[in-house]
């Protein structure tokens, strides 16, 4: 089934019964060339870019409850590219790329909007800064401009500009960030494995790693087991625990991260916008919501919600920036479980086990990351050489200390990202 | 969440920091793999944990903290200097 305008208009005129399901619900064969473990955005890109780049279709994606129902269906939908260090903004420049050319490629509409993306700074040191971050970016390839406070106030004019504690001095702006519909990207993959014959197989939760002679053969669960070649974790926030199936202590604490949305209104906020206090950011959906959050709660938790005292920081921050949402209503809050590494830069690497990969560590980053993510660990199954674009997400930084990428700079430790 | 303090009795969240998992710290002569496995990896369980919180609001004590992590249930909390969790070996 494809997808143009000539078949939604003819849909539309003749009752949109000839709409049919798109992808199959197939029984798990017994045995794979490569089985993903986790039927997110990131596992669901890597089973298209097996198919679709390496020729790869003997795979099976396996995920415990239905797709796109972890961390891809509950962030903030933000795409953008503006990293500094090496390692980092290469990867996210690659991933940026593969977003502009996303729909065309899996011929579906995954409501790409590159309405740009405004980094706020408020006095000399974080101006200095964003210009280094800016030139970084630009060096890299990517788009950066260095806005002063009219330049912002041009273009977002409701901002507080006379906080007293954080006046608007200017922005960063890149504007070939922007957003993404969440969920029709995790469905875009899905359709696109599935066409080119990737099993998606639900409600299969992995329950054993099978390691014969330091070699994985395969996998147990719950709807029986399935031998495979290679066995690829992909499972975000329950990294952990599926790597610990095969006797792995990974590098990473899960914990929550809150995310708010108002209720409706008109069109206020066109860009996506962060404030240089508070780790506040904030877009507008397409149905008129306001998308925001902030921090994590910072202790470890599975429980996908969090607690008040970050909705209390969150709301303060965000009427701070832009007091007229302060009479919009709050209509709902949810919380992701982000898989934590030290310096906050993801892995992407073998895992010590032959045949078995490893994809996590995406902080809260990973839904830019995702088409990049899928692509580059695609490329790892597929050739056991890392792509160009992800060298440095290597496990062993940790071990090592050498190739950290403590992007903040509040030093490659749990707990300070 | 909240939290009950073994010198202040329940007190909002907001009033404690978390460091994080409470572990054996290596000691002196400690391999690489030790103070790596000390610094960097964590067990994540979902369900126990044993962590370490600063009562920064209030008595400034050193907590153990045992949690459940899926449900955010408090299981008890001691002051740090009278458990060995969190010291060195």
């Amino acid at each position: 089934m494809r997808f143009s305008g000539w078949r939604v208009l003819k849909e539309g005129l003749t009752g949109n019964k000839g709409w049919g399901p798109h992808w199959r619900d197939p029984e798990p064969k017994r045995e794979y060339d490569v089985v993903i473990i986790g039927g997110g955005g990131h596992g669901l890109a890597t089973a298209y870019y097996l198919a679709a780049e390496h020729g790869m279709t003997n795979i099976a994606v396996l995920e415990k409850g239905y797709l796109g129902g972890g961390n891809v269906g509950r962030n903030t939908t933000i795409v953008r590219a503006n990293y500094y260090l090496p390692g980092n903004s290469e990867f996210y420049s690659h991933s940026l790329r593969l977003w502009e050319s996303l729909e065309q490629e899996l011929n579906y509409n995954a409501m790409m909007s590159q309405r740009g993306i405004l980094n706020l700074y408020h006095n000399d040191g974080q101006r200095d800064a964003a210009v280094r971050r800016g030139n970084s970016i630009i060096n890299q390839g990517d788009d950066a401009e260095l806005l002063d406070r009219e330049g912002v106030r041009k273009l977002a004019p409701y901002l507080n500009f006379d906080n007293n504690r954080f006046p608007i001095m200017g922005a960063l702006l890149q504007r070939r960030a922007g957003t993404a519909r969440h969920d029709a990207v995790a469905w875009g993959f899905a359709r696109g494995a599935d066409m080119r014959g990737v099993d998606l197989i639900q409600n299969c939760e992995v329950t054993g790693i099978d390691i014969e002679g330091g070699k994985v053969t395969g996998v147990q669960t719950a709807r029986g087991p399935i031998r495979a070649k290679k066995v690829a974790l992909a499972a975000a926030g329950r990294s952990g625990q599926v790597a610990a199936m095969a006797g792995l202590t990974l590098p990473i604490e899960s914990h929550v991260l809150q995310a708010f949305v108002s209720e409706g209104v008109k069109p206020l906020i066109d860009q996506v916008i962060t404030f240089a206090e508070g780790h506040l950011y904030i877009s507008q959906s397409d149905k008129g919501g306001l998308v925001f959050g902030s921090y994590l709660d910072f202790y470890s938790s599975y429980a996908a919600r969090g607690n008040l005292p970050m909705v209390e920081h969150t709301m303060e921050t965000c009427v701070a920036m832009v007091p007229a949402v302060s009479k919009a209503r709050l209509l709902r809050s949810w919380g992701g479980i982000m898989d934590m590494t030290p310096d906050g830069s993801p892995i992407i690497d073998h895992a010590p086990i032959e045949g078995l990969y490893l994809n996590c560590g995406w902080c809260y980053g990973g839904f830019k990351a995702t088409p990049g993510s899928g692509n580059a660990y695609a490329h790892l199954i597929a050739t056991d050489r890392p792509h160009g674009a992800a060298t440095r997400f290597k496990l062993d930084r940790f071990r090592t200390g050498y190739g950290l990428m403590d992007e903040e700079g509040t030093g490659a430790q749990h707990n300070l990202h | 969440m909240r939290i009950t303090c073994p010198l202040c009795g329940e007190r909002d969240r907001r009033e404690f920091n978390v460091k994080g998992a409470a572990l054996d710290r290596p000691g002196e002569g400690a391999d690489q793999d030790a103070w790596h496995s000390y610094v960097n990896l964590r067990q994540n369980p979902a369900g126990v944990l044993a962590e370490l919180w600063y009562h920064e609001m209030g008595c400034g004590s050193w907590l153990t903290v045992t949690r459940n992590t899926v449900t955010h249930e408090v299981l008890k909390v001691e002051l740090a200097s009278e458990t060995t969790l969190g010291g060195a070996a």
